[in-house]
């Protein structure tokens, strides 16, 4: 027999176009596998020429799932671009908005896309191992997902007009205020949201409890990790510097984000149309290291508000103190990041600026060049614009969440393959497990893809001369 | 009578479509019981059935090799298929690159972009689709219903998906036709 591949494509329950191939050798044991991005759109060339204040329209439209992100970091950069610090209360509002992203981001995220593995499990019937087959299954808890992810959606409407792209920063600031009926209104849902991530909580504190074998061999590797902290090295989502620690979780480097040239580079491989980006002076792949929920929990001393933060002291003992390098605690950490947002919305509807109607700063000093950078759900995300004198957009460049993590998911693939595939047994449970990797990354495939791209998973196998000899789809 | 069964798939999009979709909220318990939903990218089943489905639905325009083969496997596997959102209805915002050479736009992004390292190329495995010239779903394939908006309202989605489960094909009009 000779040597094999195994694709998997596309892999499902995940944003965006990707496949998975994996290359077994002649005894059948995994070589190698790899996670292909397949898709490529182009945003950084296609800006080129439009007008700066057009971007904050346009960008969001690289991903529908975190198009708040893309909207505020694009906000943020036409901010230092006219040279007009927003009012307070318009920084508020913006993280508010935000903070009901990462709640529905998290939410939708934990229930719908990953709660079929985790409640249904890997090796239930591919047929109904979906959110469908979880409605059938526990209608109520369904519908509580549901109401948590309407609860975020609803706090973007409420603000920019529509659930999906809304159109609420400007330069300078925010386009409208908040009326007390509407602040009341998000507040009279907050009980509600806390629940149900509450709830979240305890069904992955049990599953992890109860798959404790699982745990400990599924992708658990070491890695640097990345993230915004506040000064004082809190978890910050909104705005703050960036942070990167090694894989004892020794402090490397903090900076701004307009110096991120200096710290990170991006590496390419001819396999996938999603960049790698590492910590420069270490060099690829010795300085990569991991962003989104695990990252920044990885990054942070401690959480500003107390429930987020009695969880996170948790999360920090679960490794002995050392970073969690474990790959499905990747969904506790999201849940934790939620019960913040939630906090944070509560703290935030309760200032006395957030219904204040001083929300845009119209002074303008033209700057020709700018970085914007925010914590999207999935990690951080770099906007970088340079204008000319017309204020033409002349070059973009775009570091976005999911690439932080593309080295992290190729190794989490090939360590899942390792662990649980060899040649003469290859079911579709496993071939699950190999994307549920994958998924505990919630890659935003459509973020990756802008410059081009596109995200499924498929198995081929091949034979020593390359030839495919087999394709496994689940259909 | 058994259901109506409906795959969807996505081209080159954002999800946006496919969020909106979901802010049906409650409703998709409704759907779920007009409906037999199947293959779909928050399903597992990877592709429409062999023997066809009744109603197919695809996002996003037309941007590579991949994307084509999508949509021509769709077209010759369900009796209705639907475009939804701008970009699937003419291209919307990815079509933007057609305003430059690909290969250009191949550069920036892999070669040209200021964080990349010095040894970059454009990614050219044959395991990756080849990016090809902006269409949209209807100048690629014959579709039968389009729904444009960026993305369309989740109560047009509603409306649309109830007038299909019902046999009926969906006529925009009015309130449900928007294109914001
Ligand atoms: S039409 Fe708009 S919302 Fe839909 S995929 Fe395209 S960019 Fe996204």
């Amino acid at each position: 027999m000779g040597t094999k591949k195994i694709t998997i494509e596309p892999v499902t329950r995940i944003e965006g176009h990707a496949k998975v191939t994996i290359h077994l050798k002649e005894d059948g044991d995994v070589e190698r596998a790899y996670l292909h991005i397949n898709e490529f759109r182009g945003f950084e060339k296609f800006c080129e020429g439009r007008m700066y204040f057009e971007l904050p329209s346009i960008m969001p439209r690289i991903c529908g799932i975190c198009p708040v992100s893309h909207h505020l970091a694009s906000a943020k950069t036409c901010d230092q671009l006219v040279g007009a610090e927003p009012p307070r209360p318009a920084s508020l509002l913006r993280e508010l908005m935000h903070m009901g992203q990462i709640v529905q981001s998290h939410g939708m995220h934990f229930f719908e896309l990953a709660g079929p593995d985790l409640l249904l499990g890997f090796d239930a019937n591919p047929a109904t191992r979906n959110v469908v087959g979880l409605i059938q299954a526990n209608p109520a808890l369904a519908l509580k997902a549901v109401a948590l992810r309407k609860f975020g959606q609803e706090i973007i409407k409420t603000l920019g007009g529509r659930k999906v792209h809304p159109s609420f920063a400007v330069p300078g600031g925010v386009n409208k205020a908040l009326r007390p009926a509407e602040r009341d209104g998000i507040l009279a849902g907050l009980k509600d949201a806390m629940l149900t991530t509450r709830l979240g909580i305890d069904l992955i504190k049990d599953w992890t409890t109860r798959n404790r074998q699982d745990v400990e061999r599924f992708a658990v590797f070491p890695s640097g990790y990345f993230g915004l902290t506040t000064p004082q090295g809190s978890l910050e989502l909104y705005q703050g510097e960036c942070r990167l620690v090694d894989r004892q979780g020794n402090l490397l480097e903090q900076f701004p984000a307009s110096r991120y040239l200096d710290y990170i580079a991006e590496h390419v491989e001819d396999w996938s149309y999603l960049k790698f980006p590492y910590y420069k002076k270490m060099g690829f792949p010795q300085g990569a290291y991991r962003v989104g929920p695990l990252g920044r929990l990885n990054v942070a001393d401690q959480i500003d508000t107390p429930e987020a933060h009695a969880e996170f002291k948790i999360f920090k003992g679960l490794n002995g103190g050392r970073p969690v390098e474990h790959t499905l605690y990747y969904h506790y950490a999201r849940l934790i990041e939620t019960l913040f947002a939630l906090e944070r919305i509560e703290i935030l509807l309760n200032d006395p600026d957030i219904l204040s109607t001083d929300i845009v700063n119209t002074k303008k000093t033209m700057q020709r060049e700018a970085v914007g950078v925010i914590e999207a759900p999935r990690g951080t995300l770099f906007h970088h614009y340079r204008i000319n004198e017309n204020g033409q957009v002349e070059k973009v460049n775009l570091i976005v969440s999911t690439g932080h993590n593309n080295w992290a998911m190729n190794m989490a693939v090939d360590s899942v393959a390792r662990t649980y595939i060899s040649g003469q047994r290859v079911h579709e449970g496993l071939l699950n497990r190999v994307e549920a990797a994958v998924r505990a990354y919630d890659p935003c495939l459509s973020c990756s893809t802008h410059a081009l791209g596109q995200m499924p998973i498929l198995i081929d196998i091949v034979d020593s001369s390359g030839t495919t000899v087999e394709t496994l789809r689940r259909d | 009578m058994a259901k109506p069964t409906i795959s969807t798939d996505w081209l080159a999009g954002c999800a946006g479509c496919e969020m909106s979709l979901l802010d049906i909220d409650e409703r998709i318990v409704k759907v779920a019981e007009l409906v037999e939903i199947r293959s779909t990218p928050i399903t597992d089943l990877k592709e429409p059935d062999l023997n066809g489905v009744d109603v197919g639905i695809l996002t996003g325009a037309v941007n590579n090799t991949t994307n084509q083969e999508v949509a021509h496997r769709m077209r010759s596997r369900c009796k209705t298929l639907v475009a939804l959102g701008d970009c699937a209805v003419f291209g919307g915002v990815v079509a933007m690159r057609n305003f430059f050479k690909l290969d250009d736009a191949l550069r920036r992004a892999y070669v040209e972009a200021e964080s990349n390292d010095g040894e970059s190329k454009v990614p050219s495995s044959p395991e990756l689709a080849r990016p090809v010239e902006v269409r949209a779903l209807g100048e690629e394939v014959k579709v039968d219903v389009n729904v444009p908006g960026c993305p369309p309202d989740a109560d047009v989605i509603f409306y649309v998906l109830s007038e299909l489960a019902q046999g009926r094909k969906p006529v925009l009009k009015g309130d449900t036709l928007q294109w914001q």
